[in-house]
């Protein structure tokens, strides 16, 4: 996902930046299948590792669930709160300052441990494309983060067009890939019946599938991004529902279909522990042309990612900064080209540091960490918003059906992945728990005192009931 | 209600803010994984005979981990190294107390200041 500061802003009013609404449903569709889409590349298999094949697949669709829960969730609080920064604005609004700049960290580590993943991925899939001895993925990881976050710094003019013919090139890739290899018939191309046998399918029983919740995550882990560009869609009421569930549908299609190739070419337990199992799917169909494009394509979706990460994660840290919930310092706006530069550049080491001490699924698990952090936040979040304004009380752009029932699927959904990461990562989720906690301490009774109070309520809204 | 009007932050303070954050980060995010504390909990169930059939693969399975250019010695390591799920109460009660603490510390707290915000825009009004 990318949201590209200077086309959108041709005002600047001392550090605030006002953004054009030039966005329809397709933009935030590509907005939100962007930043998603490399979680096809690599990320989701590791749900196999944990679970076995048939587990990946259980959570591909149970996570799914969970996925619409937020997207329908969503949907109707950013189409009524339609403000820049998504899910921080929607916290300043409904629950409070504390709960605002907690929301704003989920954001910013779950993207920049996601672009730290997608730089990680890049990396290793050049070096061993190169098969050169001695060859690391340093110097290409260190390349691709200063890289993105300079363009980024410079402001990229058509980063969202860019990124939407990236992600469709990507995503065209894995069609190629599904109708090549004759979906139709097994025996040929595809042993689904050899490789997933009633012996193999859940190697760890069901224990495994909820554990597999954990990388489950990462087939759709970002797609709620798309509310980021509330301010700048035309239609927020009708273009917000239509692109994200559209995105939501688009994604379910692609790792269903990823799935079935990748679990029908190679054993779950390499399925489990490959950076690339596309890449490797295209590898062992014996077509190099296949190979080839799925190799470019894997670059192409962890660029996309990493892009829009950077982008993202910059305007919640510029966001803080703006609100005084972080100094003010980083709240400025580069004189010439309009972007949230000292952000940027504040986030570049922490993202360089990251890519060369954690792995790929340590970085992974903390972007989920933070990824389900925020989820939790929103069942309990929309439950707030409907008591605090019931329906009626004011204009909202869209209602989603079915109330309460999503926000308790998603919560009830969030407490079983906390469970799965407990197993087998639980030292990484306590030791990330207890630096969000140590620094809501620290804003609660330390830094809360620079914060402008009034200023936090935007919204042309009553007076929120009980209050 | 007054407005409240926050202090001034000097350069220093900043600085000093920044620093903090910083910290934070890595002492939470990095130090677990420099001391080991992070990724997988996995361990290598080791066999003594290293076949693809001791290490459960049919022909299909072997022919393609083949492809891939492993032999069962190499690949024996990839497939015999599993999770083992073992509930440990201790940790999983630690975990839901910093989970559930964390969460009701945050709505509460943030609750307390949200009432700041309300009664000084409402009734500016």
């Amino acid at each position: 996902m990318t949201i590209a500061l200077e086309p959108a802003a041709p005002a600047v009013q001392g550090d605030r930046v006002s953004l054009l609404r030039v966005l329809g449903p397709a933009h935030v569709w590509a907005l939100g299948v962007g930043i998603v889409l490399v979680g096809e590349f690599t990320g989701w298999n590791f749900s196999a590792d944990k679970g076995g094949a048939l587990a990946a697949l259980i959570v591909c669709w149970v996570v799914g669930l969970l996925y619409t829960s937020v997207a329908m969730i969503d949907s109707e609080v950013t189409s009524t709160v339609a403000a820049a920064g998504g899910q921080y604005a929607q916290a300043k609004h409904i629950v409070g300052p504390l709960m605002a700049f907690n929301v704003a960290l989920f954001l910013v580590f779950a993207y920049t441990m996601l672009e730290v993943s997608d730089a990680i991925l890049l990396g290793d899939t050049i070096v061993a494309k190169a098969g050169v001895e001695g060859l690391t993925h340093n110097s290409f990881i260190a390349a691709t983060i200063v890289v993105l976050a300079w363009l980024n710094y410079r402001g990229v003019l058509m980063t969202l067009n860019v990124n939407f013919v990236i992600t469709a090139i990507a995503y065209i890739s894995i069609v190629i890939l599904f109708f090549s290899v004759s979906p139709w018939t097994q025996g040929a191309v595809l042993k689904l019946n050899e490789l997933v046998t009633p012996g193999n399918a859940l190697p760890y029983g069901w224990i495994g599938v909820i554990a597999a919740f954990q990388f489950g995550i990462w087939y759709y882990l970002g797609i709620e991004g798309t509310t980021q560009a509330a301010e700048e869609v035309r239609s927020p009421a009708r273009s917000l529902p239509y692109g994200t569930m559209a995105g939501m549908i688009t994604l379910l299609i692609a790792a269903a279909m990823t799935w079935y190739v990748c679990a029908s070419l190679m054993p779950w337990e390499y399925l489990g522990i490959t950076y690339y199992p596309l890449w490797d799917a295209g590898k062992l169909t014996g077509s190099a042309l296949l190979e080839n494009l799925l190799f470019v394509a894997t670059l192409l979706a962890a660029l996309a990612s990493a892009n829009g990460c950077i982008n993202d994660a910059a305007r919640a840290w510029f966001s803080l900064g703006r609100d005084r919930y972080l100094p003010t310092w980083f709240s400025a706006v580069h004189p010439k080209y309009r972007t949230p530069y000292r952000s940027i550049l504040f986030l570049l080491p922490i993202a360089l540091a990251f890519a060369f001490i954690a792995d790929l699924n340590q970085a992974i698990t903390f972007s989920i960490l933070s990824g389900v952090l925020q989820y939790t936040f929103m069942s309990i979040n929309i439950i707030m918003f409907r008591k605090k304004w019931p329906l009626g009380s004011i204009r909202r752009g869209y209602t989603h059906p079915f109330h309460p029932i999503p926000a308790m699927v998603l919560f009830c959904l969030c407490v079983v992945t906390f469970f799965a990461i407990f197993l087998g990562f639980g030292s990484q989720l306590i030791a990330m728990v207890a630096f969000y906690f140590l620094i809501s301490l620290w804003f609660h009774f330390y830094r809360y005192k620079f914060v402008r109070r009034g200023d936090q309520f935007t919204m042309p809204w009553p007076k929120p009931q009980g209050y | 209600m007054s407005r409240y009007t926050p202090p001034e932050q000097s350069k220093a303070g900043q600085v000093f803010d920044i620093a903090v954050v910083v910290v934070a980060i890595f002492v939470a995010l990095w130090l677990p994984l420099k001391l080991g504390l992070a990724g997988a909990a996995k361990s290598i169930d080791a066999l003594d005979a290293k076949t693809w059939e001791a290490l459960g693969q049919n022909p299909t399975m072997a022919s393609i981990w083949e492809k891939l250019g492993y032999t069962p010695e190499t690949a024996h390591d990839i497939i015999q190294n599993r999770f083992h799920y073992v509930i440990d109460w201790p940790t999983l009660i630690i975990m839901a107390a910093v989970l559930i603490g964390y969460f009701v510390f945050l709505f509460r707290a943030s609750d307390r200041e949200y009432r700041d915000v309300i009664n000084e825009k409402f009734d500016d009004k």
